[in-house]
């Protein structure tokens, strides 16, 4: 028992404490000075007044929701709540299914719909497209990539859209690197568009046809040319010629009638047929303004048999769609990888690999075929997810067998994003309303006050049970909760600021709770020592002795705690997370002070007169916790060394007794 | 003087100079904890649980700042006007503020009610909330709730286990955290609480706390008996008798501790704030933690000398021990007092203040030589240490 190796460094265990403080409190003030960060936790809507609807996934049976189909309607819900201009909303997942939804305030009916709706997945062909926004709101070009000179060009073909080809290079040599003549150009495109959905487009339908193919290049114009493409735009989306573009650039002969009929005149033979650009949908086509309120909440999903008028998601392009060819459930697999060259080798490029079951396989094949032999807009077809397009690649080659590669300039991380939208938004997830809660800012308020109010008794409650039963030693007690307070104060701080943390009133409670778990630590390193003081060690001794098991225990028990935290955050629903998160913090905070707090005073208290002497109040007065040495020094067979480490053994001398009793 | 006497008694309890007998009298113990636990699962079955609004699925109301003195019966008929058809429960709580409880309504109607709400009561409308819960979201939150538990209960094992090298510590510990759980849902069963999430983050929360209790005995009680074997004057049940009593001022503090907050947050929660998060959560805590208590000292550990006095070295042991006292009481200290010797012995006498002498300290010749300075009784050492 090498206790006196372990003479600690109590001073040093303090500063490095304090140090940890100040970090925490140092990193938090300097988030107040130069960033955003508050003296406040931000508090939850049950204290703060709001809505909060609980979602979870229909799903028919036990079957699972896989995890990435959740995220992914995460997105999607959060991209609607942030389109339709709710500010402060917050979307999160909650457990292993379910999505939160924290509004600020009494959302409209439509918010909650907007929240409600399911997100599906579909393809359809491109009829139009146009810039997503008029002229004079456009950004300046944001995106280098007009290296191709940048022209506007009402021919360009614009290698930026992504194309769609074999997977295999090998299996059709050069065809995933040049593109079929009639198309688009000779190049397609490994450098311009930095994102997956086609930042530029054919502005005009109408001279689609007519392209030649070496103007497909003219403009191969990234981002940058979502305000060039604007420009050549105006002309496309000029009411009156809606018959010409709508016939224009098309083989076949079928011209929409000039009044804004819904129906299409000729029963379009496809759904490439531009017989759908009726003048009403044509119409809107124009009227739509990407930037408007709302049309980038998504969330319409248009009659799947009918022309559809939309926006990309990004909202810089906008489209007339054709009728739904294929749904997001015939996607059997998507994923993103490295582009390959005929001779295997990586190009460094980025692409999705796209592949239908095998019933889709030949409608997509049929599909590819189509697109194929039509040019301009048409030759691309758009992957629709809840409502918006999410990217429109052109095809460059029929595809027969049902998998294609999407490439044009992705990153890794928007290949990767399209995948996931491709392979997840496959499983069309509808929600349901699982509990929907509406807290008046007056009750949260009150609710806090109360909660606080609970705290603070709770605590002084703790505090004078401690100073009666351990004296001196109770204000250890006191002090060390003080310093558990202070820390947990400052993590939750932190957390608030840099990872959206926000005190609920379960989490409340987890904090009052915490304060009995955290007082406890206290209490076994305080019968530990008192234990050895009984034993007949000094009290430097003893706190040593005692500490070293009071620590096995404090460990092997807040183990347990922690766990139990960890279990409930991770299998969360509703309030249950907020109070296992604040009891998993306090849980670290209680070891962080113990082992770093309380111990370093204890050893340092025990080292003043008032301690080591047994003082009557110091809680470790010998004769009163029955030392052994305490009692032979009663009964004047004093041994006078009381700091000795000699040790009786408690309860052994029997002869005593009569004395004591 | 309370605190002079809880200090020598503390003390009393630590040489086992008083010494209560919870191994040795632990049919007395599986008896009451049978008993209990039969009443709670009778209360179960008889009287059910009041599921809160959370498990039956419905709307529920809630008016705020209504001033001193409301009745609910303007809630009553201000619903009504709305919603003919549903079903309404209307209860004033926490003096000022009026819950009601409705069928599930849609949107609008919900906008109607609160719209209603806020003119009987003639407040701002923002002070009415509302809230809304699908039938099967209490069930989601047990399903989830019970997932939690077996998973918890799995990971609680193996750390148990591997921290205490047996596996009948885990089984002891499980069992009382079992009564624990049954316990207090038979409580909320015959008191007729209502059950909510909030209940059910607390059952959750006596989980952690139970173990923890449990393990901090179980702590002592592995210190007590690790060399038990090589002692021939304690047996294991002995020992681990002498632990639970050390440690028994310990847990009665840690419980004061930890119920003086909950039972804070349980009387702000049902006096001023009404019911609501807080009661619910502190309410469940409390009975739990209770329970909890009572468990790890009364359940735990007899289970546990229970489980282990069936090992082959363990029964060996104690008949040697026992043999040895026969044989030689004065040697073996004054085991002759039935007290501490033998709790596996039957029905034993809880204290013992007339033997000062404590049989349950070992003796390993040797071991700590070098502190046994013991001019009384020099053939006793000191208690073992590891």
């Amino acid at each position: 028992m090498p206790t006196t190796t372990r003479r600690s460094t109590p001073v040093r265990s303090l500063v490095f404490f304090f140090v940890i403080l100040g970090i925490v409190f140092g990193v938090v003030t300097a988030g107040t000075l130069f960033s955003d960060a508050t003296w406040r936790p931000n508090l939850a809507l049950d204290l703060e007044g709001g809505t909060q609807i609980i979602l979870t996934p229909d799903v028919e049976g036990d079957e699972a929701v896989p995890s990435e189909s959740v995220e992914q309607a995460v997105e999607i819900i959060r991209q609607r709540v942030n389109g339709s201009g709710v500010t402060e909303a917050e979307v999160t997942r909650q457990g292993t299914s379910n999505i939160l939804v924290a509004l600020p305030g009494n959302p409209d009916d439509e918010t909650r719909d907007l929240v409600r709706r399911s997100a599906q997945l579909s393809f359809r062909p491109v009829l139009l497209t146009g810039a997503g926004f008029s002229l004079e709101d456009l950004p300046s070009g944001d995106e280098t990539g007009s290296d191709a000179g940048g022209a506007i060009d009402d021919e360009a073909g614009d290698e930026s859209e992504p194309s769609v080809g074999l997977p295999d290079s090998d299996a059709t040599p050069d065809e995933s690197v040049v593109a079929p003549e009639e198309t688009s150009g000779d190049e397609p495109s490994p450098a311009d568009n930095g994102r997956p959905a086609p930042r530029v487009t054919l502005p005009s339908a109408g001279t689609g046809q007519a392209a030649p193919a070496g103007a497909i290049n003219a403009s191969g114009t990234a981002a940058a040319g979502t305000a060039d493409a604007g420009t050549t735009d105006t002309g496309a989306t000029d009411p009156e010629p809606a018959g010409d573009t709508a016939t224009g650039g098309v083989p076949t002969d079928v011209a929409p009638e000039p009044a804004l009929g819904t129906e299409p005149t000729a029963e379009p033979t496809d759904a490439s047929d531009p017989a759908w650009l009726t003048p009403a949908v044509l119409a809107e086509f124009e009227a739509l303004d990407c930037l408007a309120e709302d049309v980038l909440a998504g969330g319409r999903e248009g009659d799947p048999e009918a022309a559809f008028v939309t926006c990309s998601q990004d909202g810089t392009e906008k489209y007339v769609l054709g009728p739904v060819e294929l749904t997001g459930e015939s996607v059997d697999d998507a994923t993103a990888g490295l582009e390959t060259n005929q001779s295997g080798f990586s190009t460094g490029a980025w692409q999705v690999q796209l592949e239908f079951d095998s019933d889709a396989a030949q409608a997509f094949s049929e599909l590819s075929t189509r697109l194929f032999g039509l040019s301009g807009d048409r030759n691309r077809f758009a992957i629709v997810l809840d409502g918006l397009v999410v990217s429109a690649p052109g095809i460059q080659e029929p595809i027969p067998g049902g998998q294609a590669s999407i490439t044009g300039n992705f990153t890794q991380e928007s290949a990767q994003t399209l995948a996931n939208q491709l392979r997840f938004g496959a499983l069309p997830i509808s929600f349901t309303v699982e509990t929907e809660e509406q807290i008046s800012a007056t009750l949260g308020a009150e609710q806090l006050q109360l909660s606080l109010l609970a705290g603070v008794i709770g605590l002084a409650l703790v505090v004078v049970y401690s100073v009666l039963q351990y004296r001196a030693l109770g204000l250890v007690t006191v002090a060390s909760l003080t310093a558990a307070a202070l820390l947990t104060y400052g993590f939750l701080l932190f957390l608030s600021w840099r990872q959206g943390y926000r005190l609920s009133l379960p989490g409340v409670a987890g904090l009052i709770v915490a304060i009995g778990i955290t007082a406890d630590s206290f209490i076994v390193f305080f019968e530990r020592i008192r234990d050895e003081v009984r034993d007949g060690r000094s009290l430097a001794t003893a706190v040593e002795v005692g500490w070293e098991r009071a620590r096995r225990t404090i460990l092997a028990s807040d183990t347990v705690s922690f766990l139990a935290a960890i279990v409930l955050y991770l299998l969360a629903v509703g309030g249950v997370r907020g109070f296992a998160f604040t009891l998993g913090l306090t849980t670290l905070v209680d070891l962080i002070v113990v082992f770093l707090f309380t111990k370093p005073v204890v050893t340092l208290l025990s080292r003043t007169k008032f301690f080591a002497s047994g003082h009557r109040l110091s809680g470790f007065d010998p004769e009163r916790l029955g030392s052994v040495v305490a009692r032979e020094a009663v009964r004047g067979r004093s041994r006078p060394d009381v700091s000795s480490r000699g040790r009786a053994r408690p309860g052994s001398d029997r002869t005593t007794e009569g004395a004591r009793v | 003087m309370r605190p002079m006497r809880f200090d020598r008694w503390g003390n009393q309890l630590y040489t086992g100079e008083t010494s209560y007998d919870f191994v040795g009298r632990r049919r007395t113990w599986y008896a009451i904890a049978a008993a209990v636990i039969l009443l709670s699962i009778a209360a179960l079955a008889f009287r059910g649980l009041n599921l809160g609004i959370e498990f039956t699925g419905g709307s529920e109301f809630r008016v705020s700042g209504a001033g001193e003195g409301v009745s609910e019966l303007a809630a009553i008929d201000a619903v009504a006007v709305v919603v003919p058809e549903s079903q309404v429960e209307a209860t004033v709580v926490g003096g000022d503020s009026v819950r009601v409880r409705t069928d599930q309504l849609d949107s609008e109607q919900t906008d109607d009610v609160r719209d209603a709400l806020a003119d009987a009561y003639e407040v701002p409308v923002t002070d009415v909330t509302s809230s809304f819960v699908g039938p099967s979201w209490g069930e989601d939150v047990s399903q989830r709730a019970l997932q939690g538990l077996i998973i918890f209960l799995l990971l609680v094992s193996l750390v148990i286990t591997a921290y205490f090298r047996t596996w009948k510590m885990a089984v002891a510990a499980l069992v009382a955290l079992l009564h624990d759980l049954v316990v207090t849902v038979g409580v909320y069963a015959a008191v007729g609480f209502e059950v909510t999430p909030a209940s059910v983050i607390g059952f959750l929360t006596i989980l952690g706390y139970s173990l923890y209790d449990t393990v901090v005995v179980f702590d002592k009680v592995r210190e007590n008996t690790k060399d038990v074997l090589e002692n021939p004057n304690q047996t294991y049940a002995g020992a681990a008798n002498l632990a639970v009593n050390q440690t028994l001022v310990r847990s009665i503090n840690t419980s004061v501790v930890a119920l003086l907050p909950v039972g804070s947050i349980l009387f702000i929660g049902s006096f001023l704030a009404g019911a609501g998060t807080l009661q619910d959560l502190s309410l469940a805590l409390f009975v739990g933690i209770a329970a909890g208590t009572y468990s790890s000292v009364f359940i735990a550990t007899p289970l546990l000398v229970h489980l282990r006095g069936s090992e082959e070295v363990i029964k060996t042991h104690a008949r040697k021990v026992q043999e040895r006292r026969e044989r030689s009481p004065v040697a073996a200290g004054g085991a002759a007092s039935p007290a501490r010797a033998e709790p596996d012995g039957g029905e034993l006498t809880s204290s013992a203040r007339s033997n000062s002498d404590s049989p349950t300290q070992g003796e390993i010749p040797g071991a700590d030589g070098h502190r046994a300075g013991q001019r009384l009784q020099p053939k006793r050492t000191p208690r073992r240490r590891r």
